[in-house]
């Protein structure tokens, strides 16, 4: 019997229903590590922004409930991965990016070196001047162009 | 966010063709919002129509969606890291049902809300059947301010786009120069006169030996006068080299090092006029390392380099000319590895260029090592994290090493290779030399001057080669300097700064909206503050409270809605102009290094003492003050390190008195202070809060028993507003925060007992 059981009403929402019986509506995943171990560590979060349910790990739900928070996520979560760097403006900040990513072309404007964010194992997430995150993995798997490309903001 | 206004939608014609069929006659088109997004969140375009009778959506497949205007729909938005929804509801069957979802990112925004307002208002007319008030006064959509009648764009949101500077930015550096051009030509000019002057010597050599030594070696009698004229000639040129050379090097220092200071104050002074925004994601060592070193040698550049680099394009053009005029094809057989020069050249110079822009990055992160770890030492010791921080900076500084190692392999190699072909082109003069000679066709005196030439020639070619790697360091360190200087505010001055008369101090936030970044901290704000009225603003930690005073002292502009002070957006005026009105202690009180009056005086540099006193008495810190060996004279450290938390807080709320201010700030003023302390301080402020508007921030809920008003914040939201007896009796979220106060300290009490 899982802790929690979550669905979706007309209106889009997802509401929890937790063992006890207690009923939340407007219930939020978030996870807990969305970079270092994106499928650990979920929380759902109650309206007033208070923690109602701590999942270890998203394997260990049910199928249901899983498909109701991995979808939730999928509306929420938007961090396209850069593929390839077609061309960009200038060197020098701000610079306007032609990209194409995992969610279609785009062009992003970076507003300065320090919106690039270096993670572990060559990866980068740059931010736009939207506030728009974009994921580069592994710098090193990138073609030759937008690897050069990339060094220059470096 | 600044560029909201300006990237509004262009929309493509055949779309616009295309929803112009969508809409039947008798029907108007009312706003339009473009979608950059489709529902799974991939980059691909949409679109949403308002107009008089219904809402349309053209779906990614190109088919059209319809909704009339009806009781009971509704326009919602939010947004989340960047990407905002808009959700249209219908509230009519009882329950509320989404009909529809559209995603966009916080570019198509403005759109989004004019839609919203639009759509709000034509609902409006259509469910009462009265034609929607014509808006005789129109709002911008982001900011609420009003607008001129035919005014498209709100002046106050519509601030410049930021364009990336010009890939020539050495020349930008003129504008540094520029003041300095009279002395930089008479630099020019020297420079030239004194390695024309050390043309001369090799010229007489010429007839030295072909008219003096030549003939004496022939068995002519030595021709002694002519070989003093000659010597003379020798002397005479050196000594002229010698004056000009030192005037030369004296004018450039003087030069060099008024650019420097040019630079370096110019940037500096910009930076201070950067927003909160700029320095929240800079490093601090990167901007140090930005101003310190990097000034230093562009201004090496531009006197220094930039000048020999002239004179050695003049002198090589000019030996060319001499040689070209003595002996052609000796002279043709001297130029020959010149191109071989350029080409190498050509091939180092971008590798250059880029290595050295990365080297001031990496020497850039050593210095962010320290700037990080020695004002924070006290935490690094508390845990013990010597080593690490030592093997951080050990770590940085590899780095360093590592970049500089690999860009020494390729600088080591070009300058040999230029001694290396210089030193062939010298072989094959010699070597065509003698054999012109042994043909009769040149003279020995034309061969040693020509070697004496040649000797200049390359040293000046080899010194020309050099420039490559100055100018490419130069380039790179004019870029992150002038990254600064082109940095627009994001709290921007206003180009026609309306005048602030003498304020009361009413303050009015309207529909007041701010993100950092992309994370929505105050939403749908309003509050009206009134002239001298004490406003006490609680809420958990976190809630906004903070945010809400950085937008109220304009640190940060609100991204959404208006702030105004007596009715006039603090937008529209001087920034200065208006911070002279705001006293503010901060969460963090900062002191500088210098005396305790200093500091206190810190706002109002011409303060007298009877004033520093006033106000340090005020702020109950007079005492502890004269307890200090040289009481006000008392250096604080860095930082304020030689003061305890709440006598640095006693300081800082002096410093806000002081400057006498119509508007007080207060957040956490008196969070560091024991009971007994705050309750003096209390009462100094009691006193001193009368006719100012106060807003004070405490998590102390008692400290703001004398407020007139509580305004209760949650999440970024007011949620409460009133005095404390209404607030208690309405058992909200105020009376929860108090209650949980009253128990921890009944708690503490009985625990203090036990
Ligand atoms: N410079 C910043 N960049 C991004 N987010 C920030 C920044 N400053 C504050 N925040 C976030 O904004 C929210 C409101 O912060 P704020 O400092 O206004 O809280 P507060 O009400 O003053 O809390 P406290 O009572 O603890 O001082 C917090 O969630 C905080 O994490
Ligand atoms: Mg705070």
């Amino acid at each position: 019997m899982s802790r929690f059981a979550l669905t979706r009403n007309p209106a889009g929402r997802l509401i929890c229903t937790l063992a006890d019986g207690t009923v939340h509506a407007n219930v939020t995943p978030v996870r807990a590590f969305p970079l270092a171990a994106p499928d650990e560590g979920l929380a759902l979060m109650s309206q007033e922004g208070h923690e109602i349910a701590w999942i270890e790990n998203l394997a260990d739900l049910d199928a249901a409930n899983r498909g109701v928070i991995e979808d939730e996520l999928a509306g929420r979560e938007f961090m396209p991965e850069i593929r390839r760097i077609a061309e960009v403006s200038s060197f020098a900040t701000p610079s306007t990016w032609q990209i194409e990513t995992s969610r279609g072309n785009t062009a992003l404007v970076l507003k300065g070196e320090e919106d690039i964010r270096r993670l572990p194992d060559n990866g980068l997430l740059i931010a736009d001047n939207h506030g728009i995150l974009y994921l580069i993995r592994d710098r090193k798997a990138l073609d030759r162009h937008s690897r050069k490309i990339l060094e220059r903001f470096l | 966010m600044s560029s909201l206004a300006t990237s509004n939608t262009t929309l493509p014609n055949a779309w616009l063709a295309e929803a112009a069929t969508r809409i039947s006659a008798g029907d108007a088109l009312l706003a339009t919002l473009e979608l950059d997004l489709d529902n799974a969140l991939r980059f691909s375009r949409g679109l949403v129509l308002l107009s008089e009778h219904s809402l349309q959506a053209r779906e990614a497949n190109g088919e059209w969606q319809r909704w009339n205007l009806r009781a009971g729909l509704a326009l919602q938005h939010h947004d989340h890291a960047g990407i905002a929804t808009l959700e249209l509801m219908d509230n009519s069957t009882g329950t509320t049902t989404r009909l529809a979802a559209w995603r966009y990112t916080l570019e198509q925004n403005v759109a989004a809300l004019r839609l919203i307002e639009k759509f709000d208002k034509q609902l409006e007319a259509v469910i009462s059947g009265r034609p929607p008030e014509t808006e005789e006064v129109v709002a911008c959509p982001t900011c609420k301010a009003l607008l001129e009648p035919g005014q498209e764009e709100c002046p106050i949101c519509t601030r410049e786009l930021q364009t990336p500077p010009s890939t020539w930015t050495l020349f930008r550096l003129w504008r540094f120069a520029h003041p300095y051009r009279w002395k930089l030509l008479t630099g020019f000019l020297l420079t030239l006169a004194s390695t024309g002057a050390t043309l001369v010597p090799p010229y007489l050599t010429m007839p030295l030996m072909d008219n003096v030594l030549i003939p004496f070696q022939n068995g002519k009698p030595m021709n002694w006068s002519l070989a003093g004229m000659y010597l003379s000639g020798l002397l005479g040129a050196a000594a002229v080299a010698w004056v000009l050379g030192w005037i030369r090097t004296y004018i450039l220092a003087l030069v060099s090092e008024r650019i420097g200071r040019d630079l370096r104050t110019t940037t500096y002074k910009h930076l201070m006029g950067l927003s909160l925004e700029y320095f929240g994601g800079k490093r601090t060592g990167d901007l140090i390392a930005r101003i310190g070193n990097e000034t230093d040698r562009i201004n090496i550049f531009l006197s220094l380099d930039l000048l020999n680099f002239a004179t050695d394009v003049l002198m090589i053009g000019m030996t060319a000319v001499i040689l070209f005029s003595i002996d052609p094809w000796l002279a043709i057989a001297t130029l020959l590895p010149l191109p071989i020069i350029g080409w190498m050249i050509h091939f180092v110079r971008e590798k250059l260029r880029t290595g050295f822009e990365r080297i001031d990055r990496v020497w850039a992160e050593v210095t962010n090592v320290l700037a990080d770890t020695i004002p924070g030492i006290r935490v690094v010791k508390a845990f013990a994290q010597e080593k690490r921080e030592a093997d951080r900076f050990l770590e940085a500084n590899q780095r360093n090493l590592a970049m500089n190692d690999k860009l020494n392999k390729t600088w080591s190699i070009f300058t040999p290779t230029v001694t290396l072909l210089t030193e062939i082109g010298l072989l094959v003069v010699w070597v065509f030399g003698i054999w012109q000679i042994a043909h009769g066709a040149s003279t020995v005196g034309v061969l040693t001057a020509f070697l004496a030439y040649i000797g200049r020639f390359y040293t000046r070619l080899d010194s020309m080669s050099r420039i490559v790697s100055a100018t490419q360091r130069a380039a790179s360190s004019t870029k992150r300097i002038f990254d600064i200087l082109d940095h627009v505010s994001s709290v921007p001055e206003p180009v026609n700064p309306r005048p602030l008369p003498q304020v009361t101090g009413q303050i009015s936030m309207r529909d007041v909206g701010f993100r950092y970044g992309n994370r929505s901290v105050i939403r749908n704000l309003n509050l009206d503050i009134q002239p001298g009225e004490m406003i006490g603003l609680v809420g958990h930690s976190g809630s906004g409270k903070s945010t809400l005073v950085n937008l109220i002292c304009r640190f940060y502009d609100v991204t959404q809605g208006s702030v105004r002070i007596d009715g006039i957006d603090i937008r529209s005026v001087a920034v200065a102009d208006y911070r002279s009105n705001v006293g503010l202690v901060l969460q963090e009180p900062f002191l500088f290094f210098g005396t305790i009056a200093e500091n206190i005086a810190y706002g109002k540099p011409d303060a007298t003492r009877e004033e520093i006193v006033a106000a340090a008495r005020a702020a109950h810190a007079h005492e502890f003050i004269l307890r200090l060996p040289q009481g006000y004279d008392s250096l604080v450290g860095e930082r304020g390190q030689g003061l305890s938390g709440g006598e640095r807080q006693r300081i800082s709320i002096a410093r806000a008195l002081l400057i006498n201010p119509r508007i007080l700030i207060l957040d956490e003023a008196t969070s560091a202070v024991d009971t007994e302390t705050e309750k003096e301080i209390q009462k100094a402020l009691d006193n001193l809060v009368l006719g100012r508007t106060t807003i004070a921030i405490a998590h102390r809920l008692s400290t703001l028993r004398k407020a007139d008003r509580l305004v209760v914040m949650d999440r970024g939201e007011i949620v409460e507003i009133g005095n404390h007896d209404d607030l208690m009796a309405r058992e909200g979220h105020y009376f929860r925060l108090y209650q949980a106060q009253q128990r921890t300290h009944a708690e503490l009490a009985e625990g203090g007992e036990a």
